[in-house]
């Protein structure tokens, strides 16, 4: 009970307790009040203080307010819970009020710029009256967004197969458990092979009557999608065999291994894409000509699979040796002990890292620029120098970002609960 | 048995040797045909472009080395400045991610979530081409802190003047020296006998003092330039005088700052979590004090866990850095990797180049780091 004698206006009785929890929520409310007539009306209402202190009135109301209803052991659940999280101290106090009073600061005009004085119906640039954001911008050119210069009449391919992909890569979840083994088989090669078929005929076009779509016209979101999932698929085995190779007890299969990862990892991958558009084409028979978005993929692809291996590299050097003894104690060989016994083990391992380098991965593809390939940052940078509708870029930002978000954070998400899922405890 | 292990490598060495040869003699055959000779003297010739934005003295009479240089410091000079201010931010929200207060922990988580999973080049786009242009004009810009000036040509601020700059920059760096072998004594002090100085306030103390000595004894001064308005046309205005930093600058650095800063406080938040709390109780159960406990126990493991993946994120910065290419910041994937290769039309040295020299730092920091490691490791017995 000592306590309460450090809390020169609060009382042990219940009714003077009742008064300062109503003076603390009184001065907050005028705080908070002040702090809005401030910044969204104009209206300084304690102007008659010197310039300094009023601009802190805000924080000095509200941190007497909290330092009112900081009351330990109230006896009210929801105020010993407020102040557990929130009001712990002056200092934790005033740092609370702060963020309290950002929120309020940046998310009101967040709010007009998005919604309330945002334009949401038109066709064209004059119909962006208000001073919000003009999303009239991005559904005119939603279709470019997405697929780039896919001719209009032609989408309906690209969605196509990519519904058909997806069905196809949710199939494993249905595979019985009999079949259970062939699953790695299944994505490593068969998906890979059938979805190559898809692109190169349905996407690609030019047979079975379709019209031929040049990889150029490629673009939007659809392209980001293309790139990612093909540098994804085969950055994989690769990584593998790398990692492998990096631990190989021969010293010729183990410093080539070691050289290649550093190589790639030590150069970031703006040079490595320069290297694709503009050496690569020197270092093959003249004449020979390798298709723009193909050297994109094996330059991403090589990139990649350089990091996958030093993650999987990490899960291999986290088993205990004796598995590798137990397993050669029963006569493996070298591949039947690595496919059987250590890969399962060590890719449970590294699934968050795996993740990590294929977010980076998909965050890298806005980079494919440089060669001339637009996917969807490409596109904006693209729209935004289009003389009718000049002055937008902030929008199409603001879309792109939240399309990324959205893909980055629910795969971190899936990450973490795969992570969950296959956690063994050792 | 024997051939079992010489079969894979002879393959592999096969393999490597083939592509290379295969690739160096189309090489070579597209460079005869082209008239392309293979050499590094066009690093001699005059360069003939401007570069905006120097640290040397730079124009276009000078060589492509010069240019390949200026490009450099560009890179470096964006990747220290980015390093600093994302350690600082880092460190901050890593430790404010595990505040207990509940509104500044999901501040900063909310921040960490928000700008990691946004790719760099559209953050870097948006500050460039988005917030910095809806900056005003040099004419309408208001007065920051009573000296400077952020307009949409870039942040203008005062600029120091030197006089006698050698002698600061020398007695600088021997105070640098001087602190060094303290800290060093110090510790070798602390570990044999026990005995502890205020190392820090020392160490500050000598970090200011003798600087300070400079101005009053060596001669050394410094003043201000300000930057002031100018008109060069009717609507045209400039800031004379002052330090100029250009709005590419100013972008790259935030969008890199920002977004490498999620990684590092991700990094600082789990070192100082995987510090168990028996560390902690059994140091106060020792009767050190709290600065004791953070200083001699807590930090030098929680470094240990921090260091090794926050300078791999020191790396990657520099590495992203390139991107600087896509907003026009002269750095040097853009002068050398851009410019100089439209020129010369010299893919392989120019691409080559500017690899080897990324690879160089990036060697170098790895190399630095594993010595690192090695040093610091918990020597078990």
């Amino acid at each position: 009970m000592s306590l309460y004698n450090f809390n020169l206006f609060k009382s042990k009785i219940q009714k003077n307790r009742n008064i300062s929890l109503i003076l603390g929520v009184l001065f907050f409310s005028i705080g908070i009040f002040d702090f809005c007539l401030n910044n969204f009306y104009e209206k300084n209402v304690t102007a008659f203080l010197p310039g300094f202190i009023s601009f802190f009135t805000p924080l000095i109301f509200g941190m007497i307010g909290l330092y009112l209803i900081r009351i330990e052991f109230s006896g009210i659940k929801q105020l010993d819970k407020l102040n557990k999280n929130i009001n712990t101290s002056n200092f934790n106090a005033a740092l609370s009020i702060s963020i309290i009073l950002l929120i309020i600061f940046s998310v009101t005009p967040l709010l007009n710029w998005f919604i309330l004085d945002a334009n949401f119906i038109g066709e064209n640039k004059e119909a962006c009256t208000g001073g919000g954001a003009c999303w009239v911008y991005i559904k005119i050119w939603f279709n470019r967004f997405m697929y780039g210069m896919y001719p209009n009449a032609e989408q309906w391919r690209v969605n196509a197969t990519f519904i058909i992909v997806l069905g196809l890569m949710g199939v494993g979840y249905f595979f019985p458990l009999k079949y259970k083994k062939y699953l790695v088989f299944y994505y490593v090669i068969i998906l890979p092979v059938i979805s190559f078929l898809l692109i190169y005929y349905l996407i690609s076009g030019g047979e079975f009557g379709l019209e031929w779509v040049e990889t150029g016209a490629w673009g939007g979101l659809s392209l980001t999608f293309i790139v990612s999932f093909f540098s994804l698929i085969f950055c994989f085995p690769i990584g593998m065999m790398l990692a492998l190779g990096r631990r190989s007890e021969l010293s010729v299969v183990k410093y080539s291994s070691l050289s290649f990862i550093e190589f790639w990892r030590g150069v970031p991958l703006i040079t490595v894409l320069f290297m694709s558009a503009v050496m690569f084409p020197m270092f093959l028979p003249d004449g020979t000509y390798v298709d723009k978005l193909i050297r994109v993929i094996v330059a991403i692809t090589l990139f990649e699979a350089a990091y996958t291996a030093e993650v999987i590299r990490g899960g291999l050097q986290a088993l205990p040796r004796g598995q590798y003894d137990a397993a050669k104690s029963l006569g493996m060989g070298y591949w039947r002990l690595h496919l059987l016994v250590i890969l399962p083990q060590a890719l449970k391992l590294v699934i968050p890292g795996i993740a990590n380098t294929f977010l980076a991965l998909v965050k890298d593809t806005p980079l494919i620029f440089v060669v001339g390939l637009l996917e969807l940052v490409g596109m904006l940078n693209l729209a935004k120098t289009n003389p009718k509708w000049l002055g937008f870029s902030m929008e199409g930002y603001v879309f792109a970002g939240i399309i990324f978000w959205i893909i980055c954070y629910s795969m971190s998400k899936y990450s973490q609960s795969l992570e969950l899922k296959y956690k063994t405890d050792r | 048995m024997k051939l079992k292990k010489i079969l894979p490598q002879l393959l592999t060495l096969l393999f490597i040797v083939l592509i290379f040869g295969f690739f160096t003699m189309n090489a070579q055959e597209n460079m005869d045909t082209r008239g392309i000779e293979f050499g590094f003297g066009f690093l001699k010739q005059e360069a003939s472009f401007d570069i905006q934005f120097s640290l040397i003295d730079y124009d276009g009479s000078r060589s492509y080395a010069r240019a390949y240089l200026v490009g450099l410091l560009n890179t470096l000079l964006v990747s220290i400045i980015g390093i600093i201010l994302c350690t600082v931010l880092g460190v901050i929200v890593g430790i404010a991610r595990l505040s207990p207060n509940y509104l500044i922990r999901k501040t900063a988580s909310f921040y960490i979530e928000f700008f990691r999973n946004i790719p760099l080049l559209l953050q870097i786009f948006f500050w460039y081409f988005a917030a910095l242009r809806a900056l005003p004009m040099p004419e309408d810009a208001p007065l920051l802190l009573g000296s400077s000036f952020m307009t949409i040509k870039g942040l203008y601020t005062p600029a120091p003047v030197w006089n006698n700059f050698n002698i600061f920059l020398i007695v600088l760096i021997v105070a640098l020296v001087i602190i060094f072998f303290f800290n060093k004594f110090a510790k070798k002090k602390q570990e044999e006998l026990g005995k502890q100085y205020p190392k820090f306030l020392i160490s500050l103390g000598i970090f200011i003092i003798f600087p300070v000595l400079t101005f009053i004894v060596g001669g050394v001064d410094l003043s201000w330039s300000f930057p002031q308005l100018k008109q060069l046309a009717l609507t045209s205005f400039t800031y004379e005088g002052g330090m100029g930093i250009p709005p590419e600058l100013i972008a790259l650095t935030m969008a890199l700052t920002l977004y490498t800063a999620t990684f590092i406080a991700e990094n600082v938040r789990a070192g100082i979590q995987g510090i168990s709390k028996g560390q902690k109780e059994a140091a106060a159960s020792i009767g050190l004090t709290t600065t004791q406990v953070l200083k001699l126990v807590i930090m030098p493991q929680a470094l240990r866990i921090i260091i090794p993946p926050t300078t791999n994120q020191y790396l990657n910065l520099t590495k992203n850095s390139s991107l600087a290419a896509a907003i026009a910041y002269p750095d040097l994937v853009l002068v050398f990797a851009g410019t100089a290769m439209m020129q010369t039309g010299r893919a392989i040295e120019i691409v080559g180049i500017t690899m080897a020299t990324y690879l160089t730092i990036s060697l170098t920091i790895s190399l630095l780091m594993n010595w690192y490691n090695k040093r610091i490791a918990i020597q078990e017995k």
